[in-house]
């Protein structure tokens, strides 16, 4: 048992799968030269006008439903003003505090069951270009590739409601599945497509609670107030939650201060960085409490039903919040680094974009979003459990796998009469060919019918499992249907009961040690008998028909 | 030649004269007069006689000549013109050479005007009196000791001295309205996104628009013609068919009711100015127009929500001039902010630098609220006033601005006199609306004095009408000033 609990927040950036930019024209293609997707518009000259992308404001429209959250009638652009070199203009075209959707959930399957994740809002915003610094020349030179200037991104901030690192990879991966299958994203890290800052602290029991009640709480109007850009801080988010809140009875925490961790490159990096900032914090924790840091009871707020009070630290005499910090995840040495305190908020003088008119979002921009969706990943889980009565296991691996393959599922399922096996077959042998090959499930050589029958001749004929998968080979191999690929390995599955019946009693008439301790009651002492017959018939004896024999034989002694 | 209007320009061709005579007559008289009024900042002879080439071309082969064919404008050098330099008047652009036409540009192009170069204005647009400018003053071509107004301040002054029979200027606050006023020519600044903004060097985005500058109200619609439209690449442009603006021109409009702002006649409004204005509206009244008092009860907030929202837009819209992409780059510099700080602080003038800074605190934390989002507020009851009023009549009437041509230097030292010649003008940018101001009279110092008309958005077809009314009435329009070449 931890001592403590981890509360993470997400903030994703995807970008979106449009051929152009957000603003104007110029391709969003991974890894042209540098500059050459640009143009006056996206380079911020003097004069140029955005005009919006109707494509990226759709892909964004349906991820927002799919990520079940309300969608805003009238929405509009902000901008979002700071000077950096890969920012021609100096200042971004996001959204502020009209975004056009807010309030969703994802759905999560942890350990435990199914979990709602709770989705701050979702906005469209600009990305900026990339820095090339000149490590050689001494950080003298640094260079600017403009070609990333413009795309369009979806930033979708979650609630604080992750309560563990494998909770915050689950979250991503989900993620991921549901923004790729609905074609919004394809998600991938390592080309930025997908982007990651995760907030974490911590909460350590204290106890007895040192407060019962008066502790400050917000009033319940500002629970649906929108925190205009990035996650919120868990205090923030104790307050929305006053709503649901059972007051004090709940258990008392202290809060360490939040650290917002970037630069996180893989959903095993988030993973790995959020679980040492975790230990870490506690480390923290326990050597400054006391003297540096102190837990005031004044302080305390209200957190998802339960007292939270944030750590303070002395300073002149009096007791100041800690202010977040930001962290910078070294992969290579597995560790968090603390790179500053935001001590005071970045002020980036939002003001609506006068270049851009507000979109009003009618039924019909409303409807179209809807009828993209298709079945989504949580809703396809369910109904794989209760249509084919899957594990909610099996379940969680087909759908992982995206629609082709659950297609490819229920189709062989209808044909195989055998959901159960079929999601087996796809789960093991399948998807290791097709990983093995580097194929996608369009491209697999069985069909789902020889599949299907590969399926039922198993069932009929009592064809054991590891000829049962030479078979599969076979078929992968050649495309040949079952009968082919039966034929071609020679494959005659022995059925003939006396013939059978005559090859289990030499069985038993060479095996008395076996016999012997299967009259004892070792039920297991069988398995060497039947190896036996197995061995005899290469492994094409019926495998039920040599059960049932080997039953009456072993009787019979 | 340099005396007459584009409509008489367009008839001498159809008469035999050529575009080439009549471009390079306003060349050599740009060379001989412009020494004495600094209007024009680049002027390139020879992209202007290839043009009126083309154009003799064209109509010697029988093609289809656009409607400003051979006719030379002067551009106010806010707009982008591909492959010339762009300065919108700062050092900051000294060198810049945008690679695109502005859409105004390219709707020129294909009208067959021809660009004889681009003029001086204030700095980035700021200013109302060319004063401002990075490079040069501007004088007002009736007294050489005055100023045009600004900052379309050049144009105005290069179509009023006959340097050129058209301009293009921009309005945030009252840029074309105002200098045409104190230049004695006619200046229109149509509804917000009836001209495409794309390739206009952006001071006040939600606020800018390009207009024409004209000795007469004919020419300023044939202009206005020419540049409006939609344009994909404006967002904030409307998709509305344009009329033909020119045609129809003499309808008299009845019944007119001609609204007048009380507001528009009290403190700071000069007696002379007062006077011209009143007998302008006499003459509505002659022609049979009902004169009606209303009035706009905000209107004395409009200054001060405009200087909170242009200059908080400025602050934005400037923010790219840093030195890192493009424009000027200080040569001495310890680290990027270092690079960025002094090269706006070398190449912005004092007047950018006072409004970029005054939007920056009006968009700051803290300060927002109480600045610039009240100011969004009342712009709101502003637009409200002018909705209200246009329900009881068809143009609001008064004067452009309150006092004739100031003395250049008279209110370079005090800012707020400055921003206070714009009190008039300003109105329609905030509610969106067009406006015209048209040459109504004369001090008894010899300097003219404009009449602003006002209407409701989209309405300009209705604006030139009644402005046209007032102008066949008189003849001040014809008046020209005498320049001289310098001595
Ligand atoms: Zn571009």
């Amino acid at each position: 048992m931890s001592p403590y609990r981890t509360i993470i927040g997400l903030e994703v950036h995807v970008q979106l799968l449009t051929r152009t930019k957000l603003f104007c024209g110029c391709s969003t293609k991974f890894g042209l030269p540098p500059n050459s997707a640009t143009c006056p518009v996206c380079a911020g000259l003097p004069g140029a006008l955005p005009v919006m992308n109707r494509m990226a404001f759709e892909l964004a429209l349906k991820a927002a439903m799919a990520l079940n959250c309300q969608i805003a009638s009238l929405t509009k652009w902000d901008r979002k003003n700071y000077f950096y070199p890969d920012l021609p203009k100096n200042y971004q075209i996001s959204q502020y505090d009209l975004p056009f959707s807010k309030a969703g959930w994802l759905q999560i399957e942890c350990p435990g069951g199914a979990k709602k994740i709770g989705i701050i809002r979702a906005h469209l915003e600009e990305d900026a270009g990339k820095m090339l610094h000149d490590e050689q020349g001494g950080g003298r030179d640094s260079l600017v590739d403009l070609n990333r200037t413009g795309v369009p991104l979806l930033e979708i901030v979650s609630q604080p409601d992750l309560r563990a690192p494998e909770e915050a990879k689950a979250y991503l991966e989900e993620m991921r599945l549901l923004l790729r299958e609905i074609e919004v994203s394809d998600c991938e890290m390592q080309e930025g497509s997908l982007r990651c800052d995760a907030n974490v602290n911590i909460h350590i029991p204290i106890s007895p609670s040192p407060v019962a009640s008066s502790f400050s709480r917000e009033p319940t109007a500002s629970a649906d107030r929108i925190q205009p850009h990035g996650t919120p801080s868990a205090l923030a988010a104790g307050s929305r939650l006053n709503v649901e809140s059972t007051g004090a009875e709940g258990e008392t925490f202290a809060a360490t201060p939040i650290v917002e961790i970037k630069n996180l490159n893989s959903f095993r990096g988030v993973e790995r960085a959020l679980k040492y900032e975790a230990e870490r914090q506690f480390q923290e924790y326990q050597q400054k409490l006391g003297s540096v840091w102190n837990v005031d009871p004044r302080s305390a707020r209200n957190f998802a039903g339960s007292t939270v009070i944030p750590v303070q630290e002395k300073r002149n005499g009096s007791l100041v919040m800690v202010a977040k910090a930001t962290a910078g995840w070294n992969e290579k040495r597995g560790v968090t680094e603390i790179q500053r305190r935001k001590e005071e908020a970045a002020d980036y003088r939002y003001f609506p974009e006068p270049d851009l008119v507000p979109i009003l979002i009618d039924s019909l921009m409303l409807e179209k979003a809807r009828a993209g969706l298709g079945e989504l990943p949580a809703a396809q889980r369910n109904r794989l459990q209760t249509e084919y009565g899957l594990s909610p296991y099996d379940a969680s691996v087909l759908s992982s796998q995206g629609r082709a393959v659950v297609a490819y599922f229920e189709q062989t399922a209808g044909l195989s009469g055998d959901p159960k096996e079929t999601s087996n077959w796809i789960s093991n042998e399948v998807l290791q060919t097709l990983n093995d090959r580097k194929q996608q499930i369009r491209e697999f050589a069985i069909p789902p019918a020889s599949l299907a029958g590969l399926i039922q001749e198993v069932k009929s004929s009592g064809l054991n499992k590891q000829r049962a998968r030479e078979v599969f080979a076979e078929m992968a191999n050649s495309d040949a249907t079952v009968k082919a690929a039966l034929a071609k390995l020679g494959y005659q599955v022995v059925s003939d009961e006396s013939q059978l019946r005559e090859i289990v009693r030499r069985a038993v008439a060479a095996n008395p040690k076996a016999v012997a301790d299967f009259k004892k009651g070792k039920v297991k002492a069988a398995d060497a008998i039947k190896g036996a017959v197995m061995r005899e018939t290469k492994g094409m004896a019926n495998t039920e028909l040599v059960q049932r024999l080997l039953a009456e034989e072993l009787d019979a002694v | 030649m340099n005396e007459l209007t584009a409509a008489e320009l367009l008839a001498a061709q159809v008469q035999g004269a050529s575009a080439l005579e009549i471009t390079a007559a306003f060349l050599r008289t740009i060379h001989e007069r412009d020494g004495s009024l600094n209007a024009f900042l680049h002027v390139d002879d020879e992209f202007a006689l290839a043009q009126a080439r083309a154009v003799d071309a064209k109509r010697k082969h029988g093609d289809l000549l656009g409607i400003l064919a051979g006719v030379p404008v002067a551009v106010k050098d806010i707009l982008c013109v591909a492959g010339q330099k762009t300065t919108c008047g700062s050092k900051i652009l000294r060198d810049f050479i945008p690679p695109y036409d502005a859409h105004v540009i390219t709707r020129l192009k294909q009208a067959d005007a021809i660009l004889l170069g681009k003029t001086n204005m204030d700095e980035f647009a700021m200013g109302s009196s060319t004063e401002n400018s990075g490079f040069t003053i501007t004088r007002n071509p009736w007294d050489l000791e005055r100023t045009p107004g600004g900052s379309s301040g050049g144009s105005a002054a290069a179509v009023a001295a006959g340097l050129a029979p058209l301009g293009i200027g921009t309005d945030t606050g009252g840029s074309i309205r105002q200098p045409a006023a104190l230049c004695g020519i006619v200046g229109f600044k149509p509804t917000y996104g009836r001209v495409s903004r794309f390739g206009v060097i952006a001071f006040g985005s939600s606020l800018d628009q390009v207009g024409p500058l004209a000795h007469n109200v004919y020419d300023a619609a044939l202009l206005l013609e020419a540049i409006a439209g939609h344009d994909a690449r404006d967002s904030t442009s409307v998709d509305r068919p344009v009329p033909a603006y020119s045609r129809g021109l003499d309808q008299l409009v009845k019944p007119l009711t001609v609204g007048i702002p009380r507001e528009f006649f009290s403190d700071g409004l000069d007696a002379e100015v007062e006077n011209a204005v009143r007998v302008a509206l006499a003459e509505y009244q002659s022609q049979g127009a009902v004169l009606k008092e209303i009035s706009l009860p905000h209107s004395s907030f409009a200054v001060a929500v405009y200087y909170l929202v242009a200059t908080a837009e400025a602050s934005s819209n400037l923010a790219r001039y840093d030195g890192v992409h493009f424009g000027h780059r200080a040569e001495k510099f310890a680290d990027l902010l270092d690079m960025v700080a002094r090269s706006r602080g070398e190449g912005f003038g004092a007047e950018v630098k006072r409004r970029v800074m005054l939007g920056t605190y009006a968009l700051s934390s803290g300060y927002v609220d109480a600045y610039y989002l009240k100011a969004l507020k009342v712009r709101r009851l502003i637009k409200d006033d002018f909705d209200t009023a246009f329900r009881q009549c068809d143009v609001i009437a008064g004067p452009t601005t309150p006092t004739a041509a100031f003395k250049l230097g008279e209110k370079t030292g005090d800012p707020l006199a400055m921003y206070l010649s714009d009190i008039y003008t300003i109105g329609a940018n905030l509610a969106g609306l067009p406006g015209i101001s048209v040459p109504c009279g004369f001090t008894k110092n010899g300097l003219p004095i404009g009449l602003q008309l006002m209407a409701a958005p989209f309405e300009e077809g209705k604006l030139l009408q009644v402005a046209r009314m007032f102008e066949r009435a008189t003849d001040w329009h014809n008046r020209r000033p005498k320049v001289q070449a310098p001595g």
